[in-house]
């Protein structure tokens, strides 16, 4: 069916692009397979609502391909690609009623109106617009609004893929919910692709089997929740993903010790050679970085072989755990603390759990070859 | 469920709509498109233009050149017309007469108009709708109806024949036109910044002049442009209202014709001039003036 | 805009303007009532008349036919201006440099003072120096304003559509930029044809500036005194003399106070009712669609 491949892409609003900075999307390779729910996750202004412009069909890209089932379509204007948008205020047509609105994709293609009927109703009943569809549009309220611009994404049979541009934005909390159930309900009933903007990690996670994370115009990692927040590909990744995000520490290897400023760090051999042999595009002031999520360090108030010295500044209660910022090196760290923990004295002891410090060279993952 | 049906012919759907058009033909029907909506502009400027080319062609042409032939374009190009209205303090009078009580008329309607416009976005007040009703209906007066009560009025105050009288008089439609406005651009603005300034402890007049007036900076020029248009453009009042003394130059252009015959180059040389204010105007607002009327409540 | 509060103090802030638009509009509409009900023979001289102007002026064969000229000529007027300004403003460039050109090159006619208007005018359709005469003459067609009705209310006509046309398509414009992109995006996803995004999307978007359009077009139509005057001096005969002219020439020309301020109240009325009428008649249009059905 619609396998939507990206294939060497990049897109700048510039017509003479002169760096890397005046490209919107930098030179990106990927594949949203058929039926897949995809998520296209990062901060605003990263390039996400360009790409799924480029995808639809609104913008042209300016350079690379799109393809549909190996077919480019770079060209055709979204009119002729199978593909139905939702943009993040809804798009309604106000002077007509509900039907006319779900009905006018499939009018604007000549349907035959005994075809158009069953259709709408089919559709109005699974989004639960049936009590509605005499009513004007304009009247609706926001979630009742964007559940119709997503009918008239569903009603035309030839729709492979629904792209979401950050589709629950005016929609109140307690409705984005119940919408965003809604939305999985119906991927899982009809074979569609769906990918679903956002920036917001949650959002993404609950709703997509995979996620893409977009940070200056690249997707710097493409994988489950779970693998997110595991193995950060990007530092980016690490900062946006969790929360609070990972700490990172900029390392340096002398004289057999991982160094974070003054600090000499208790990492495993595995990662003191990793470091030692890392090699930093930038000679002169290499980029290597070592990545711990606060969920993985764990504070004593007393000392053992791993642990460093560290500066308590605050701990703030949240309920089912507290979050402890301290102060190593100069540098602030968050930690998770586990329900009932003891109270801390103002030096404490922080210890990293070594399996999941990562490594990071030039802002990318770097396996040390722990399992 | 007939929606997996119909999805089977989905592959052949696919590919009849790939081969319907070509991107090629897409594109040749969508610059089509482009260029006739450009060449139906362009033949509207161009119809729009010449009326004001011909009167720009008429000042630089000496009157027998006007009267001798018919020429699209000055043969014998002159300046004489111009330098005979920079050159005469009765005729370039009438310009600065007209600048000034256009001027006077704006800063007088603005300055009334700005807490009134706020007054009817932000309170409800006892008569405040009769009162906005009774203000649009000030728009409906034809000026010709207060020719007689003006000249009289203005004459019993000893106000006739100076500046401020035109100034006054045009406040008849361009106060109720600010307050219309400016009204529409002050309701967008969220009320919540007024409280927040206040709950600062901004005093309402340090607030309005220091907060307000600057978010509404948009709108202010746009309202300043449509006022100083109904005040330039209007002759009637202003020609009723003045003698001597503060004539507009609308009138002083009526001299041109004379028992010899109407001296056709100062005429059209005088009628260029009066363009260029507008001209000065529109391209100082022309970034806001979209947004104008598209606020205005209706 | 419905959660205002209730302040009477807001008076303070209203009272500057109104003071200045009652000594403008207050005292010479009372002047003007005063008059109408009177005849006023010498200072000290003054009848009161009653009903007697008003009825004189109601039955004026004049005036009645220069009211039927205006009417016709305000709707002529408003049926090609208004499809005309919407046209414009739908092929205007939106953004750039070419936006602001032909912004302020659209503009340009709105900011002539109107007796420049009718002398630019008279001056263009004159058949021996004005480009537009000339041309027709030269075509061999007979054309002249100051002794051909015909060509005289074509010439308005179309002087009008000149000099007011901009305005209508400024509005339109203003109205149109209001459009979010995406309404133009999901149309385009839709396979919505060129007629339909006008149809469905423009237009509805458009009817709050077309009801101003509307109003403000056919209240100035319905004033029009300065380009008439100076073009066509209400000629030939009196072919096109419209309201304005009759009672700036009863009033100022023939001194006849009472008729004339009884002419300028109904005048007025009439402006008055045909815009409320207009006006009432549109906002309860859109609400009687607003509220509809129901769950």
């Amino acid at each position: 069916m619609a396998e939507i491949t990206l294939k060497g892409l990049a897109h700048s609003y510039e017509k003479a692009p002169s760096g890397a900075a005046d490209y919107a999307i930098r030179q990106m390779n990927h594949v949203w397979h058929q039926g897949g729910a995809y998520a296209l996750l990062g901060p605003s202004g990263c390039g996400k609502s360009t790409l799924l412009n480029i995808i639809s069909g609104l913008l042209e890209p300016s350079e690379g391909d799109v393809l549909f089932d190996g077919h480019r379509v770079n060209e055709l204007p979204p009119e002729e690609r199978n593909i139905a948008q939702v943009f993040q205020f809804p798009v309604i047509y106000d002077t007509m009623t509900v039907f006319d609105n779900l009905a006018f994709p499939l009018r604007n293609m000549n349907t035959p109106e005994y075809r158009v009927k069953p259709k709408v109703l089919e559709v109005a009943d699974i989004l639960e617009l049936t009590p509605l569809l005499k009513r004007k549009a304009k009247n609706l309220t926001a979630d009742e609004k964007q559940k119709v611009s997503m009918g008239r994404g569903l009603v035309r049979d030839d729709v492979t893929a629904i792209l979401f541009d950050e589709p629950l934005t005016v929609i109140d909390p307690q409705l984005k919910w119940k919408l965003r159930r809604k939305l999985k309900e119906i991927h899982e009933r009809f074979n569609i692709t769906m990918i679903y903007v956002t920036h917001d990690q949650l959002e993404a996670s609950t709703f997509a089997d995979k996620i893409a994370v977009m940070y200056e115009g690249q997707v710097v990692q493409f994988g489950t929740p779970r693998e997110l927040f595991e193995r950060p590909a990007h530092t980016f990744v690490g900062y946006f993903i969790g929360s609070p995000g990972m700490n990172f520490m900029a390392v340096e290897h002398t004289d057999g010790q991982v160094m974070f400023g003054a600090q000499p760090l208790p990492v495993s051999e595995k990662l003191k050679i990793a470091v030692a042999n890392a090699r930093s595009s930038d000679v002169s002031a290499p980029n290597i970085k070592l990545g711990i999520r606060p969920e993985f360090i764990s504070i004593t108030n007393t000392p053992d072989s791993h642990s460093m010295p560290v500066q308590v500044i605050s701990v703030q209660d949240l309920g089912t755990y507290s979050l402890l910022t301290f102060k190593l090196n100069e540098q602030t760290f968050k930690a998770r603390l586990p329900e009932g923990h003891p109270p801390l004295k103002e030096t404490a002891f922080a210890r990293f759990d070594d399996a999941k410090v990562a490594l990071y060279i030039d802002e990318y993952l770097v396996e040390a070859g722990h399992e | 469920m007939s929606y997996q049906l119909e999805n089977t012919q989905r592959g052949e759907k696919y590919t009849t709509i790939f081969s319907k058009v070509t991107p090629a033909q897409r594109r040749n029907r969508l610059a089509r498109s482009r260029w006739r909506s450009r060449l139906l502009l362009g033949l509207y400027l161009v119809l729009m233009i010449l009326p004001i080319y011909w009167l720009i062609n008429m000042s630089l042409q000496t009157n027998s050149e006007i009267l001798g032939s018919m020429t699209l374009w000055p043969q014998n190009l002159t300046f004489d017309n111009y330098l005979r209205i920079f050159s005469n303090p009765s005729w370039y009078m009438g310009y600065v007469n007209s600048m000034l009580y256009v001027s006077m008329n704006m800063v007088i309607t603005i300055c009334v108009a700005l807490p009134a416009a706020y007054a009817f976005s932000r309170y409800t007040f006892i008569g405040d709708k009769h009162l906005f009703f009774w203000l649009l209906t000030n728009l409906m007066a034809p000026p010709a109806v207060f020719l007689l009560p003006y000249f009289q009025l203005y004459y019993s105050v000893g106000l006739f024949d100076t500046h401020i009288a035109v100034a006054l008089a045009h406040c008849l439609f361009n106060i109720p036109l600010a307050i219309w406005i400016l009204e529409g651009f002050m309701s967008s603005v969220p009320k919540e910044i007024d409280e927040t300034a206040y709950i600062d402890g901004y005093s309402f007049p340090k607030f309005f002049i220091k907060i307000f007036i600057p978010m509404i900076r948009s709108g202010i020029g746009v309202t300043l442009f449509f006022l100083f248009m109904f005040s330039w453009v209007e002759l009637l009042l202003a020609r009723t209202l003045t003698a001597t003394n503060a004539q507009p130059i609308g009138m002083i252009m009526t001299r041109t014709s004379t028992a010899s015959g109407i001296d056709w180059g100062t005429l059209a040389a005088a009628g260029v001039l009066t363009i260029i204010p507008g001209i000065l105007v529109v391209y100082f607002v022309r970034n806001h003036i979209a947004k104008g009327f598209a606020l205005g409540r209706t | 805009m419905n959660n205002k509060v209730p302040n009477n103090r807001a008076w303070l802030l209203v009272l500057p303007m109104l003071i200045l638009v009652a000594f403008s509009a207050v005292i010479p509409l009372m002047t003007v009532v005063n008059y109408s009900v009177q005849d006023v023979l010498g200072p000290n001289a003054r009848f009161f008349t009653g009903t007697e102007w008003f009825e004189s002026i109601l039955n004026n064969d004049g005036l009645r036919a220069a009211f039927f000229r205006q009417i016709s000529f305000s709707l002529i007027i408003l049926a090609i201006q208004i499809p005309l300004g919407i046209g414009i403003a739908l092929i205007m460039p939106k953004r750039g440099w070419q936006a602001s050109a032909v912004l302020i090159l659209i503009t340009l006619p709105l900011l002539i003072p109107w007796n420049v208007v009718g002398s630019i005018w008279q001056i263009f359709t004159r058949g021996d120096i004005g480009l537009m005469g000339w041309s027709l003459r030269e075509l061999g067609i007979n054309y002249n304003i100051t002794r051909n009705a015909v060509d005289a209310w074509a010439t308005i006509i179309l002087m009008d559509v000149w000099h007011w046309t901009p305005l209508v398509a400024m509005l339109c414009y203003s109205g149109l930029r209001s459009i979010p992109e995406a309404y133009y995006q999901a149309a385009r996803i839709d396979r919505a044809s060129k007629w339909a995004v006008f149809r469905y999307i423009q237009l509805p978007k458009l009817t709050n500036v077309l009801v101003i359009a509307v109003l403000l077009r056919f209240m100035h139509s319905f004033m029009i005194y300065a380009e008439p005057f100076v073009l066509t001096g209400g000629g030939p005969g009196s072919s096109t003399t419209f309201l304005s002219q009759s009672l700036a020439t009863m009033a100022i020309g023939q001194q006849d106070l009472g008729p004339s301020a009884a002419f300028s109240l109904i005048y007025f009325l009439v402006i008055l009712l045909v815009s409320w009428v207009f006006y009432t008649t549109i906002m309860n249009m859109q609400k009687d669609k607003s509220p509809q059905g129901g769950a």
